[in-house]
């Protein structure tokens, strides 16, 4: 077995700007429906700091996933959060192939914010090459 | 597209990457990561050339080496600008 660690910091005011200038292209792009209903406000707006910390999740995983410079949308790697809000990876498409292909076993995140930076940290467990 | 989309990436660099250098002190072939630019600046950049030029990044072109540099990024639009002149478009040529 071995395991991989992915990690990445994403500032939430760029989060905030992006969903400014884009709104509905850039959530669309980049979130699943799944965040997309997870983060919002009370008032019904995007959270942009639940956001960034997903944004931050997805690129923790991506430095866990990619063996090179594989294409792999943002949206086809999602994290959702429990009744607890423990956080679980949900990949899809191209980025589910890519974990079979890399025999990746399990595949854990951690998020986090604070004031204007959100982080994640991403885990992957793997079957020794041959 | 035969206009040199260059000077127009360069414009949308400026003012959607959020690079920590001028623009203009970087070359064609400058590496635009390790300029500063962050990941989700990336995303930020994807959006405004789609913008700028009309087009939309498919799924498959979304690798960082397609936005690493200016000269990747022209490259990119024009492969997708020859995909787009290729197709047959309704009422005949244009």
């Amino acid at each position: 077995m071995a395991l991989k660690v992915g990690v990445d910091l994403v500032s939430v005011a760029a989060v905030a700007d992006s969903v400014r200038v884009h709104a509905e292209r850039y959530l669309r792009r980049v979130y699943t429906s799944r965040e997309l209903c997870d983060c919002v406000t009370s008032s019904g707006a995007p959270d942009v700091r639940r956001l960034a910390a997903r944004f931050a999740a997805k690129e923790a995983i991506l430095k866990v996933l990619r063996e090179g410079d594989e294409a792999i949308p943002w949206h086809e790697i999602g994290v959702r959060s429990d009744r607890f809000g423990r956080p679980s990876v949900e990949l899809a498409g191209g980025a589910a192939a890519l974990a079979r292909r890399r025999g990746i076993d399990a595949l854990d995140v951690s998020l986090t914010h604070e004031g204007q930076f959100a982080a994640a940290v991403a885990v992957a467990q793997m079957r020794e090459a041959a | 597209m035969n206009d040199d989309p260059r000077p127009m990436i360069r414009s949308v660099l400026a003012e959607r990457a959020g690079l920590p250098v001028d623009v203009d002190t970087l070359s064609d072939d400058a590496d635009l990561f390790a300029a500063g630019m962050t990941s989700h600046a990336s995303v930020n950049l994807m959006l405004a050339l789609e913008d700028a030029f009309n087009l939309e990044f498919p799924d498959q072109m979304l690798t960082r080496g397609v936005f690493a540099s200016i000269s990747a990024i022209a490259a990119a639009i024009a492969e997708l600008s020859a995909t787009d002149a290729a197709l047959p478009q309704d009422g005949g040529s244009r």
